[in-house]
């Protein structure tokens, strides 16, 4: 279990890299959080997060993720692992000995902090 | 007791008193054997003297291999040696089953040997796949992480994955194994299947040599004693190799990266050169097809070829290269061919689109694996079946055709993957590889 801190510290729209843990915490735009494996699910290299270009590249055979871990490019056969996330108060927590595979990113994967509203309303 | 001009005892056991003139031209085998026997001896004896000093535990193997370049006279010699041996090993055993291919001499009493020399190649690409673990930097960690999650996309792999490596990936347990498997496992296994190997060349009458067979009982081929004649060549054969390794030793340096680093693959990340190969399938096809399905088809055919029963091939044909002089012209043709067809199907797939893109709804295996791997089967099989029909071959010569096409093609890919991929594995020519 790995604790992230709290989630008021990451900005919409952004990837933090945990690099012992070798996950990436992202904050959506809608501000849904996923924390993703990286390593490529290809044939498990260490995927970088590429800020200018919005998206994960891997450098051994070339394959690229979006912001979710989407695929946008092959050979990768599916989008990048997850983790369990958890939060309570605002704060993150993320079980890294739970992996889920899945093929592609779904509306129901991301975890909200559940106050988001107070944050609108800040 | 004066011996005169007979071979001391040992070497009875491996040559016989004297064998055809023919058999010692060059162009019978280019000694291909014979090197890489030599080589083989080179790697064992370099192999050992490292053993004195290398540590095969995560924390300590790549100080070790520093420890053995910095702190020992001719350390980094020894290892330098170990390198370019195993190195060149793989070109020769490679060059000599494509020699005993074209020359077909793998039929016959042959058969079985050419299955222990399957057995045999097999052995030296997984001993060059461990030992590169073994200095434990980034392109060994890497290299090695990459061909272990291949295991994921065969049948079963995923119990052969975890006998190599646990959670955490390429780790203690996966050097460990890798060490045991290099320095006993795959070498003891090699030294039973040499001796086979070179039983069998003596069962079946020396290397295979054309026209022996066309001869009549009556008609004895031109025979020389083994001393001086091929012991001499042999000996002076050894010396111009060993010679050149030690050069090459002396002057270039065995590569060693940065130590592994887990968070950080190398961009570009590439395999050892003799599975570039199979790296540069795997940007085409599905890992399915890439890793499991085309190497395991090549691996059946290889066991297969020496009891294919080919119509109108008889054994006159033994030790001619290319089967006809018409077989050795066709054989050229398909090098073109197969040289223009797989840069245009790197250079095509590279332009266009992935199939994903086109039929985003479509499972992977399909767009990835099925349609794009079947297109290149229909390729190939197009061209088979033309050459054989505008040129009236033989099965054995179309078979053959198909061979070269097959071979030179994976050279190409080898070859691309090598030389002209770059950052990100995008195509790259010499000057922007970075």
């Amino acid at each position: 279990m790995i604790d992230a801190g709290s989630s008021a510290t990451y900005e919409p729209g952004t990837v933090t890299a945990f690099v012992a843990a070798q996950f990436y915490l992202v904050c959506l735009e809608d501000g849904g959080f996923l924390a993703m494996s990286g390593k490529c699910t290809h044939l498990g290299c260490a995927v970088p997060w590429d800020k200018d270009q919005q998206k994960f590249i891997c450098p051994c055979h070339a394959s690229e993720f979006d912001i979710s871990g989407n695929v946008l490019s092959s050979p990768a056969p599916r989008a990048l692992d997850l983790f369990e996330v958890t939060i309570v108060n605002k704060n993150i927590l993320v079980n890294t000995g739970k992996r889920l595979e899945r093929t592609r990113f779904k509306a129901g994967q991301p975890v909200f902090p559940e106050i988001v509203k107070n944050r609108n309303k800040q | 007791m004066k011996k005169g001009r007979t071979s001391p005892g040992f070497i009875r056991h491996i040559h016989p008193v004297s064998i055809p003139l023919k058999a010692l031209e060059l162009k019978s085998t280019w000694a291909l054997g014979g090197i890489s026997l030599i080589l083989v001896m080179l790697l064992m004896g370099s192999g050992a003297l490292m053993l004195f000093v290398y540590r095969p535990f995560p924390a300590y193997a790549y100080a070790s291999v520093l420890e053995l370049k910095n702190q020992y006279s001719f350390g980094q010699m020894i290892r330098n040696m170990h390198y370019f041996a195993a190195n060149l090993l793989v070109v020769t055993v490679f060059a000599h089953m494509l020699r005993v291919f074209f020359t077909g001499g793998y039929q016959g009493q042959r058969r079985l040997n050419w299955i222990v020399g399957v057995y045999l190649f097999c052995c030296v690409l997984l001993s060059c796949f461990t030992g590169y673990l073994l200095p434990w930097d980034q392109t060994a960690y890497w290299a090695v992480t990459i061909c272990i999650n291949m295991f994921g996309y065969i049948p079963g792999g995923d119990i052969l994955k975890g006998l190599f490596v646990n959670s955490h990936g390429v780790s203690e347990k996966t050097l460990q194994l890798f060490f045991t498997l290099h320095t006993t496992g795959i070498p003891s296994l090699m030294i039973l299947f040499m001796g086979i190997h070179f039983w069998k060349i003596r069962k079946a009458k020396g290397v295979v040599t054309s026209g022996l067979n066309l001869l009549t009982e009556a008609e004895k081929p031109v025979m020389v004693k083994t001393n001086p004649h091929l012991l001499l060549r042999e000996a002076v054969a050894t010396l111009i190799l060993v010679a050149f390794i030690m050069v090459l030793s002396f002057f270039f340096d065995a590569p060693l990266g940065d130590m592994a680093n887990a968070g950080l693959s190398p961009n570009p990340a590439k395999a050892p050169w003799y599975f570039s190969g199979f790296q540069e399938l795997l940007l085409h096809f599905h890992p399915f097809f890439a890793v499991f399905l085309i190497p395991f088809m090549l691996l059946c055919t290889l066991f297969y070829l020496p009891f294919i029963r080919f119509k109108h091939r008889d054994i006159q044909d033994e030790g001619v290269w290319f089967i006809s002089s018409r077989g050795k012209k066709i054989a050229v043709a398909a090098v073109l061919f197969a040289m223009i067809l797989a840069s245009a199907f790197i250079l095509v797939d590279e332009i266009v689109p992935d199939v994903q893109t086109w039929l985003p709804g479509v499972p992977v295996i399909l767009s990835e694996g099925v349609i794009p791997f079947g297109l290149a089967a229909l390729l190939v099989l197009l061209f088979h079946f033309w050459m054989k029909k505008q040129f009236r071959l033989s099965d054995a010569e179309a078979f053959q055709t198909s061979a070269v096409f097959l071979i030179i093609t994976f050279m190409i890919f080898t070859l691309t993957c090598v030389w002209f991929r770059g950052e990100g594995m995008k195509l790259c020519f010499l000057g922007g590889c970075g």
